[in-house]
């Protein structure tokens, strides 16, 4: 007892002392800077409270960009900042300053939540750091809001549920026979993200929509819309039910016994297939990547991945893993000069990397010109559960917001 | 909307009820004879959940879990207790609020941290997998009639320790009028922490009922909580009896008005204004059912007479 108490006896060290100590540990730091100052990445996800899975994928996509790029970006000694956003805005408006003015970071990358970007997204390019979205895409900055400071690596939000819309109309597998969907009945938690993906599929949806059904965000037990959607019989659902979301409603959906084609986005996917489990096999998404897409690039980063983190990526590892190959070649096409802002813009719009995409390149509005797939949930013969593709349904194709987009010049 | 479709979500609505009753019962009581407001009962449910999701995935069992589940949840309440709620009786409410909600935060990144962040699953037994055909596409899955038959069964237990036991006369009289009961010669904090040992046992078991249908995550909790202060509230606070219909009740004008203000709104509205105000009418439903009740009872419906 008395020896754990005579630690607060520390001071008499004497006070002097433990300042000079902890002033030559600060100045060490500052004599590496000068000597090579390495490319300080903030990564930006939310590690803390219920979605954490989500930006868990995010930070090991990128850090595993990172280890196969050897720390190096462009052949500079590079250092990745992790970042909690908390998913709080305030939270991430504050840390990410702190990253810019105290840490003096080069580059913000992550933000899976499109909230958080839209916070955070002031505060970095007003300070002329480049901002790169590994994941969030709200349309009002693919389109008016574009910015010389901003680039995604991910997509356009609204583009994974337009996919859906138009692979409903050519059809989807069910019972050994491909069916186009005539009658669809539509899903969501009532908030934006959940109306815009409603929107997202009807811009695209050329057949009829029986209803639409909001739920509130903390809904937990969904055999009321169950009994409403077997009552209607639609050809087909589509929803969008992320994160716990997702996980509740395919297995009721599955428990419920209902015998028709699931059309999702955001709700199938490795962030949280290892909860959804069997019930999740045979569901429909749409998406820019899947683990099986067939280049060399893609094979290696799912097995070192599986090797590295023991557990199926997700597209938020897949995109912030892009993000890190883009980083490098950009700093590699400037020459490790990082001052030139305009460059190193020329640099990132270039998009000299091999994507695990395939088809990757930056439209006019930074965001991606990319192909998207109508993929499906399968077991790997490891018996883990992964999204499979099924076929292209849009080739590179530009989102419908870029013509919105004014660049202004920096 | 036929009479069938109806009939379904009564049935919904009840199997919510249920549970909400089982979570309910535990806080009813603390807060009735202890007075004390526990935020973090809801966590309580959560402990639960994740102790038949570690239990199921290390036996393969989910009758071995549920069986282990139940002393575990108990013992974790009691540790609760005797750490932090304990040192917090004496106090006045908004520091109980204070540190329970505390309490949640570490709870619910304790179990982040050892389980992950990710939501995990807890297969249905096999014993009750399946479903009863309801209606034309739809099964009415075995496994929820099981909690509906269960959660009874301890509805109806319950009824009996605390109307037809000495500890049940003891816990009815603390309610009333706690002072008095320990000025009798009770040892009213070994009664407390009867009352919350078994409070907390009932919400765990209500984690584990609910795990093969709903995600295990963190936090998954919070929210119910919410829905079972509404409980204990129009029931009446510390009345199990109150807590039960009150619970039904709940369960059902929230399932019911989920699945019908939409049409009943398309009465007065277009099509898509009438899905949107009916999907947000309907979850202010159970406030205001609340609100209407608490006007004409305040103590709500089955006040315990105090003196």
């Amino acid at each position: 007892m008395t020896g754990f108490w005579t630690v607060g006896g520390a001071p008499r060290l004497g006070r002097r002392a433990l300042m000079g100590a902890a002033a030559g540990a600060l100045a060490l730091p500052g004599v590496a800077r000068a000597q090579a100052a390495p490319v300080k990445v903030g990564v930006v996800a939310v590690l803390t409270g219920p979605q954490a899975a989500l930006g868990t994928h995010l930070r090991d996509g990128f850090l595993l960009g990172m280890r196969h790029l050897e720390n190096r970006l462009g052949g500079r000694a590079a250092e990745a900042i992790i970042i909690d956003d908390e998913l709080r805005p305030d939270a991430a408006v504050t840390k990410v300053r702190a990253a810019i003015e105290r840490d003096r970071v080069d580059f913000v990358v992550g933000v899976v939540f499109s909230n958080i970007l839209q916070a955070i997204i002031r505060p970095v390019t007003e300070s002329q750091t480049f901002l790169i979205s590994t994941n969030a895409g709200p349309s009002p900055i693919a389109g008016r809001g574009c910015s010389p400071f901003f680039f995604a690596a991910s997509y356009v939000n609204d583009q994974n549920h337009a996919v859906m819309g138009a692979a409903a109309n050519d059809g989807v597998e069910h019972g050994g026979q491909v069916r186009p969907v005539r009658r669809a009945m539509l899903i969501t938690p009532n908030y934006q993200a959940g109306r815009d993906a409603m929107a997202g599929f009807k811009s695209q949806f050329r057949g009829e929509v029986v209803d639409e059904i909001y739920v509130p965000l903390t809904i937990t037990d969904f055999s009321a819309e169950l009994a409403q959607i077997a009552a209607r019989r639609p050809d087909a659902i589509y929803t969008f039910m992320p994160g716990g979301l997702g996980v509740q409603f395919v297995r009721q959906f599955r428990q419920a016994g209902i015998n028709i084609p699931v059309l999702s986005a955001f709700t199938v996917d490795e962030a949280v297939l290892p909860a959804q489990g069997e019930a999740a096999l045979g569901l429909f998404t749409g998406t820019s990547w899947t683990p099986t897409l067939p280049n060399e690039q893609n094979a290696r980063f799912v097995n070192d991945f599986l090797g590295q983190y023991n557990y199926v990526p997700a597209s938020y590892a897949a995109h912030a893993y892009d993000c890190a190959m883009l980083l490098d070649s950009a700093v590699r096409r400037v020459g490790g000069n990082l001052a030139d802002k305009g460059g190193l813009r020329a640099a990132i719009r270039a998009a000299d990397f091999r994507s695990v995409r395939q088809n990757f390149r930056f439209g006019s509005n930074h965001f991606p010109v990319q192909d998207f797939w109508l993929a499906r949930v399968g077991r790997r013969a490891d018996g883990r559960f992964q999204t499979e593709h099924v076929r292209k349904v849009f080739d590179t194709i530009v989102d419908p917001f870029a013509a919105e987009c004014r660049m202004p010049a920096a | 909307m036929t009479t069938q479709l109806l009939l379904i979500q009564g049935l919904n609505g009840l199997q919510l009820g249920i549970l909400l009753f089982l979570i309910a019962a535990g806080l009813t009581l603390v807060f009735g004879v202890m007075d004390f407001i526990n935020l973090a009962h809801g966590v309580q449910y959560m402990i639960g959940a994740y102790l038949a999701a570690w239990i199921a995935a290390a036996t393969g069992s989910f009758w071995v879990a549920l069986v282990l589940a139940l002393p575990l949840a108990l013992a974790l309440g009691l540790l609760l207790e005797f750490l932090v709620f304990r040192h917090l009786y004496d106090r006045d409410h908004l520091q109980q609020v204070l540190a329970t909600f505390g309490v949640i935060l570490v709870v619910n990144q304790g179990v982040k941290w050892l389980f992950g962040a990710a939501p995990l699953q807890v297969p249905t037994p096999e014993l009750l997998t399946g479903g009863i055909r309801l209606m034309e596409g739809l099964l009415y899955p075995t496994y929820r009639i099981a909690i509906i038959a269960g959660g009874l069964a301890v509805a109806g237990l319950l009824w009996w320790l605390v109307e037809r036991t000495k500890v049940g006369m003891l816990v009815r009289a603390g309610a009333t009028n706690a002072p008095m009961v320990a000025a009798l010669g009770v040892d009213i904090r070994r009664l407390f922490m009867i009352v919350f040992g078994f409070g907390a046992m009932l919400a765990g078991f209500a984690g584990v009922l609910a795990a093969p249908i709903l995600s295990v995550e963190p936090g998954m909790g919070d929210n119910l909580l919410i829905l079972a202060f509404v409980v204990i509230v129009i029931g009446g606070i510390g009345s199990v009896r109150g807590a039960f219909l009150a619970a039904l009740l709940v369960g059902l004008v929230e399932t019911l008005g989920r699945s019908l203000m939409p049409d009943l709104m398309r009465l007065f509205l277009s099509a898509s204004d009438a899905r949107q105000v009916g999907a947000a009418l309907a979850s202010m439903l159970v406030y205001i059912a609340m609100a209407a009740i608490l006007a004409f009872r305040p103590a709500g419906l089955f006040p315990v007479r105090t003196s």
